[in-house]
């Protein structure tokens, strides 16, 4: 039999033995963008089709929620640099070869349009909250006013009410392009097999979109809208699990270094967390609860919504931590 | 002018004399590295087989760490040097997850570093500092585009490999066989 050993002499933190410079940090920021991603790309979707009256939460509604999930992201990719002071340099080059770019430039817009998109929709917003405690109603009615006062801002807000189908277009595509870069983020990455194939975008994407469907679902009051996110949200998942497959037959498939990455999940450290946390949990229980609701047993909605979230958490955090693992052995 | 390095197996003894050297010279933080050895043993005893490497970034022709850079701060310097410029680094760690042979490092200070083929000695015309103090002369640092530098003589004469070449990065620092 050959052995073999391998000694390094390099020690450098966070390197060796095992690569480990991304923390929480980028799996957070992942979770959320997705998840934002998918607020606005639904919203703007079915305001295009000209569905927002019956679709009241996704399209008036939800997207309150996109600009502080994608501060949270901001905040959490800001704790994220070594060098943050110079963050900056981020928006004096378009560097079109690096993903972090495109990223950067897509939330640089994306986030002022995701406030500016509920601000045209105050009153209706205004009118879901009515019942909830005092805080909210005096946030809310703090916020009228100042758009009332601030001469360039209402007539901001009344420009972009106006051109709400030309804004809800540009909102489609830049959501798309946020919810596949937080997998092409990691798929670019050719030194870390298990990042290293081109499903991710995709993959990132519907997990992205799941998890937005299922905070929709969660927050309408209409039990169509329910039904027809919860369908949405089934679709989703099942693209999600062909992908999942998808993924590791690719894996297989593939070069050493690959099937090494694959073996991680399918026998090795990763593989209860994972087929039980993200693909039962996650995906298989929520999809059941759904189907169940769809031929009328009466589940709450919390559940398959919460499952659906702690899945997409717990995928990105998987994939973040299991990636930095692998690598060419020379 | 294409720079390049060869690293003679055969010859090094894994004194680690090019590491200290290096952090001498370049001022690198303590327990940091921008060179380092590797001893990797084969076979089951007694019939074993050692190869000792001194390495460190490859300067690559593809550059996987520079493709992913989003603000530019890595970039390829005339001759194939890659550097960092401190100012222009955010920190992200992208070019680290990019780089195959882990040859990345942040600096205490925040800020990407790494091997610079000693750019500040070599434009005066001297070598790399690893590469003048190397006790047994097993590394040599010339011009690939020059068919009478060392280099290219021993990349000649000599068989040679580059580490993870199915990565497609192109290295410019040849191991001698």
């Amino acid at each position: 039999m050959k052995e073999e050993i391998i000694i390094s002499g390099r020690n450098l933190p966070y390197i060796d033995p095992v690569l480990n410079i991304w923390h929480w940090q980028i799996p957070l920021y992942l979770f959320v963008g997705g998840m934002a991603a998918a607020l606005i790309f639904f919203s703007a979707y079915f305001y295009i089709r000209g569905r927002g009256d019956e679709l009241k939460t996704s399209v008036q509604i939800a997207p309150i929620l996109a600009p502080f999930v994608i501060v949270i992201g901001l905040i959490a990719l800001l704790l994220d640099l070594r060098h943050p002071a110079y963050f900056w340099q981020l928006y004096t080059t378009i560097r079109l070869d690096s993903p972090m770019s495109w990223g950067a430039w897509t939330l640089g817009v994306i986030m002022p349009l995701s406030v500016i998109w509920p601000l045209t929709y105050l009153k209706e917003i205004k009118e879901y909250f009515s019942n909830s405690g005092k805080k909210v109603k005096g946030l809310i009615q703090w916020v009228e006013n100042m758009v009332n006062s601030i001469k360039y801002l209402r007539l901001t807000i009344e420009w972009f009410t106006k051109y709400r189908y030309q804004m809800a277009w540009v909102n489609a595509v830049l959501a798309i392009i946020l919810g596949v870069y937080t997998g092409i983020l990691l798929s670019a990455f050719n030194a870390r097999p298990l990042w290293n194939t081109s499903i991710l975008g995709p993959l990132f994407l519907v997990s992205g979109l799941s998890t937005g469907a299922a905070v929709i679902m969660w927050m309408s009051r209409s039990t169509k809208e329910r039904m027809i996110f919860s369908r949405i949200d089934l679709l989703l998942i099942a693209v999600e699990i062909f992908f999942i497959v998808h993924l590791f037959m690719g894996f297989l498939a593939s070069g050493a270094v690959q099937i090494e990455a694959a073996q991680l999940f399918l026998g090795g450290e990763y593989t209860a967390i994972f087929w039980a946390g993200v693909v039962m949990v996650g995906l298989v229980i929520p999809a059941i609860l759904e189907t169940m609701e769809l031929y009328g047993y009466h589940i709450p909605i919390s559940i398959p919504a919460l499952l659906i979230l702690i899945g997409g958490l717990l995928f990105r955090f998987i994939m973040v931590e299991a990636g930095q693992v692998t690598r060419y052995l020379y | 002018m294409r720079y390049a390095m060869t690293m003679d197996t055969k010859k090094c003894v894994g004194c680690s004399d090019c590491v200290v050297a290096c952090q001498t010279e370049n001022n690198v933080p303590l327990g940091y590295c921008r060179d380092w050895i590797v001893e990797k043993t084969e076979g089951t005893y007694p019939h074993l087989n050692m190869e000792l490497r001194s390495e460190r970034c490859n300067h690559c022709e593809n550059t996987p760490c520079v493709r992913t850079c989003p603000t530019g701060a890595s970039h390829v310097i005339e001759g194939g040097i890659v550097k960092v410029t401190p100012e222009e680094c955010i920190g992200c760690g992208a070019c680290i997850q990019a780089c195959p042979y882990d040859s990345r490092y942040f600096h205490p200070d925040g800020y990407v570093d790494k091997c610079t083929f000693c750019d500040h000695r070599v434009k005066k015309g001297q070598t790399t500092a690893c590469v003048a103090v190397c006790p047994t002369k097993c590394l040599t640092f010339g011009d690939l585009d020059d068919p009478n530098s060392d280099v290219s003589k021993l990349l000649r004469d000599r068989k040679w490999k580059v580490l993870a070449p199915e990565t497609g990065t192109k290295p410019h620092v040849f191991f001698l066989t």
